[in-house]
Formats: C-alpha cells, sequence, structure tokens
C-alpha cells in the first residue's frame, strides 16, 4: 500500500499540489482523474520521487520515502515500475535490450535467465517475436506494451502509468487499460494510473481520486463517480456525451 | 554564479552513485565509437586543408631573399602543432560532438528517458554522461595528433605541388630546432578541451526543458559556451605551460 499525507508543491509562486492525501490499496487499480493541469503528473512525479514536495510524505508499506537516505530510496525505487506518457523507451535499443536494460543494470542475473525473463514479459505484453525491433519501427499501441512489459521485468510491487492510452485508439486503449487491470490483479501489486479518459476510468476504476486546481476534491469507486454530488467532478464525468446520456 | 555552481554539482554527480564497472567499460566503447570514429573523416580534412593553407600562405609572407625556404616547413609545424591541430580540431569538434551529446540528451530528457533511469534507482547523470566525458578526453588526443600529422603533411603536399618549397628544404625545416614538449603540450590542450566540450555540452542538454525548440537552443548553446571555454583554457595552458 502507499500512503500520501499533505502532499504540497509550488513551483514560483504558483501552488500546484494543495495537501493531497489518499491511500492507494494493493491489488487495487488506483485512478487519479482531472483536467489538464490540475496537478496529476506533478503528484505522480512527487510520489516517485521525481520531483521532490514542499511538504508532505509518500509511505510505501510503511517506509517514508522522503525521510528516508539515498540507499533506501534506491530500495524502494527498484520496486517501481513505471509507464510514462510516451513511453519512454530508448531509441538506442531494441525492444528486447529496452525490456532487459533493469536486470542488465540492477541484478547479476545470467544471460540465458535475462533472456527467458525478457521473453516472458514480451509474451505478457502480448508482443513476443517483436524483440529485435527498434522502438522507431513500432507502433504507439506497441510501445507502451513494451514500456509495461520493462516496468514488469523487475517484478514490482508498485505499478505506476501516466496517461497510458494517451494518443491511442480507443480499442487500443482499452487493450492497455485490460492489460494494466489483469497484471494488477496477477501480481497483487498497487497500480497508479494518471488519466483524464473516462473510458479507462469506467473500466480499471477500483478507486478514483479526482484533482481540481490542485485539491482533492472527491475520493470513491467507478460506480459511484456516476452519483457524485460534488459539481466539478459532475462537470468533468458528464463532458463525455456517452456518459451523459447514459445518465440521462 | 548559479549557473556555474550547478554546472559544478552537475559534475559532482557524474562520479557518486556509480553503476557497475562493466556497464561503463559498454558505453564507454560505444561512445568512443561515436565520439572519435565517427569524428575522423571531418578531422582529417579540416586539418589537411589547414596544413596547405598554412604553408602557402607562409610561403607568401617570407619574401625576403635571406630567410631559408626551409623556414616556411618550421613555421607551419610549430603552428599545426602548438594551436591549429589542438584548438581549431576541438572547435571543429565542439561544433560536431558537442551539438550531438546537447542534443541526444535534450532528447532524452524531453521524452522522459532520463527520468525512466532516475526511478529505476540508476544515476543517470553518471551512466549517461561519464562514459562520454571520458571516451572525449581519450579520443580527441588522438585525433589531434592525427591533425597534426595531417597538417604537416598538407602542408607538405601543398608547398611542393606548387613548387613554394622542395621535399628537400621542406622536411629540413620540420627537423629543424624542433621542440619534443610542443608534441606533449599538443596532447595535454584537447584532453583539457574534450573534458571541457563534454561535460559542457552535457550540462546544456541535461537540463533541457520544454520541447524541440528548446532542444535546439541547448545544441547552440553548448557548441558557444563550448568554443568560449576552449578559448580561454587555450589561453590558460599557453600560460601556465609555455
Amino acid at each position: 500500500m502507499i500512503e500520501i499525507n499533505n502532499i504540497a508543491k509550488s513551483f514560483g509562486d504558483k501552488d500546484v499540489l494543495m495537501g493531497i492525501s489518499c491511500k492507494l490499496r494493493q491489488g487495487e487499480t488506483n485512478l487519479i482523474i482531472g483536467g489538464s493541469g490540475t496537478g496529476k503528473s506533478v503528484l505522480l512525479k512527487c510520489i516517485i520521487g521525481l520531483v521532490r514536495p514542499d511538504a508532505g510524505e509518500v509511505l510505501y508499506n510503511g517506509r517514508s520515502f522522503y525521510g528516508s537516505d539515498k540507499e533506501a530510496q534506491q530500495a524502494i525505487r527498484r520496486e517501481m515500475g513505471v509507464l510514462f506518457q510516451g513511453g519512454a523507451l530508448f531509441d538506442s535499443q531494441t525492444v528486447h535490450q529496452n525490456v532487459q536494460f533493469p536486470l542488465d543494470m540492477l541484478t547479476s542475473q545470467s544471460a540465458e535467465e535475462k533472456r527467458e525473463r525478457v521473453e516472458f514479459c514480451l509474451q505478457r505484453v502480448g508482443l513476443e517475436g517483436t524483440g529485435k525491433l527498434m522502438p522507431s519501427e513500432i507502433s504507439g499501441g506497441m510501445k507502451k506494451r513494451v514500456a509495461i512489459a520493462r516496468a514488469i521485468v523487475m517484478n514490482p510491487k508498485y505499478l505506476f502509468c501516466d496517461e497510458p492510452n494517451s494518443g491511442l485508439d480507443p480499442l487500443t486503449g482499452v487493450k492497455i487499460d485490460e492489460l494494466i487491470r489483469e497484471i494488477t490483479d496477477e501480481y497483487q501489486i498497487t497500480t497508479l494510473v494518471i488519466t483524464h479518459d473516462m473510458n479507462s476510468v469506467m473500466e480499471i476504476g477500483d478507486n478514483v481520486i479526482f484533482l481540481q486546481k490542485g485539491k482533492k476534491l472527491w475520493e470513491g469507486d467507478k460506480d459511484s463517480i456516476m452519483h457524485s454530488d460534488v459539481t466539478e467532478l459532475n462537470e468533468f464525468v458528464f463532458s463525455n456525451k456517452l456518459l451523459r446520456d447514459m445518465r440521462e | 554564479m548559479a549557473i556555474i555552481g550547478k554546472y559544478f554539482i552537475f559534475l559532482g554527480a557524474l562520479f557518486t552513485r556509480r553503476e557497475k564497472m562493466k556497464v561503463y567499460w559498454r558505453r564507454f566503447m560505444e561512445e568512443c565509437v561515436g565520439i572519435g570514429t565517427s569524428s575522423v573523416l571531418i578531422v582529417a580534412i579540416v586539418s589537411t586543408f589547414i596544413g596547405a593553407v598554412s604553408c602557402i600562405q607562409t610561403a607568401y609572407n617570407l619574401v625576403s631573399p635571406i630567410i631559408p625556404t626551409s623556414t616556411v616547413s618550421l613555421v607551419v609545424r610549430d603552428m599545426v602543432i602548438l594551436e591549429l591541430a589542438p584548438t581549431i580540431t576541438c572547435i571543429v569538434l565542439a561544433g560536431k560532438v558537442g551539438s550531438n551529446i546537447a542534443g541526444e540528451l535534450g532528447t532524452m530528457r524531453i521524452t522522459e528517458q532520463v527520468d525512466a533511469l532516475e526511478v529505476m534507482g540508476i544515476n543517470s547523470a553518471s551512466y549517461l554522461v561519464l562514459p562520454k566525458v571520458l571516451a572525449a578526453m581519450i579520443t580527441f588526443p588522438m585525433l589531434v595528433i592525427m591533425a597534426a600529422f595531417l597538417g604537416i603533411l598538407g602542408g607538405y603536399i601543398a608547398g611542393t605541388l606548387t613548387g613554394v618549397i622542395s621535399p628537400r628544404d621542406y622536411v629540413y625545416g620540420i627537423r629543424d630546432g624542433f621542440v619534443p614538449f610542443n608534441v606533449f603540450f599538443m596532447c595535454v590542450k584537447p584532453v583539457v578541451f574534450g573534458f571541457l566540450i563534454a561535460t559542457i555540452s552535457a550540462y546544456q542538454g541535461y537540463f533541457t526543458k520544454g520541447g524541440a525548440l528548446e532542444v535546439g537552443q541547448s545544441s547552440t548553446q553548448a557548441v558557444t559556451s563550448s568554443c568560449i571555454a576552449i578559448l580561454v583554457a587555450d589561453y590558460v595552458l599557453a600560460q601556465l605551460f609555455l
């Protein structure tokens, strides 16, 4: 479980996050939703340690990330898998090398063990046989899958996804959502997905947190989101015509 | 001052939390190819022509009958060894290698590849930049030695083909009053210049913020800053060693 306590972050005189607290439970897909510029990605970066918050703390199974020394932070980081918005694959490496990269850097496994693990992960995301391709030779959806394979190759306890289906067609987006859901259930990891896609919310939202102007306005599951009395949330959710029709 | 402070903190980060040596060795060899081998052609062309032009222009200026013809090659030798081979070659390399380093790291930064390394618990500065710095410090002197040889050879070819100096006089001139220390000095310069080019360009690229426009600006800034740093360091080294 990840506990986020009173996270605050400002850039200059602009307050981006104002005292955000929530709990991300193990084995569940936790979603942070909100419009553009509400601080979702900054919150994610604070959680994974890429941006240091001005106040507050993040606890990974009771271990404070920002209260730990560098080595303890490294240990926590090695339990994370992160899927970045654009995939963040290394351009100069093949698909296989990208997935194998964390194993090369962080383990002392034999070449055979690493090869087997990479092939397993690529198979798990439905990309068997693509190992020799370069990132420039594969589609956006495949890049996301490779990034998921790289994120899970170290058997992470925590999986973070920043807008995993942005820039993808709806069908591919749903497949990526399903994959995230399956991996979360299969490995019982704590998953956090940043999104503004209501399809994802309805597909995989076990626990949904709504941010507006740097504040948490609402938290609940995907079923209760349709019956909220928070005006800002309703505006966000029912900006989608399909959901508006469903409500009516 | 803040930028200089940030630059030195960045340099410090290269040597802390280092990864396994095996990783650096592989990356170092890749960078030696990327920085060194791929620069051979441009360095060869530039240095050969610089040597040739130096020979012709020196001969054009030495019109007095009391100055022996071999002085032309003596001047070419000292110009090439002391200044043209190390400094001009490194300014050319600042344009080629410096912009490449800044562009590569800047692109990695804006496409979150640097963040991806950080969240894996890898010191991205050390992993990405240290092999480039070491490769530049090792390959630049090799390129400069090659440039010096080709510069003097270029002078020989141009001088003898145009008839401004005989082959015998040219060879006599480049041997006359030769100071071996100058070759040592020539080899020290590119080590310093390589360090400056690689670290300044990496610094510019590593801290790129924004998008494609900013990557381009980082590359330009990397080349400009590297060239200035080379010229300042050139003067300081000349004061220290000569």
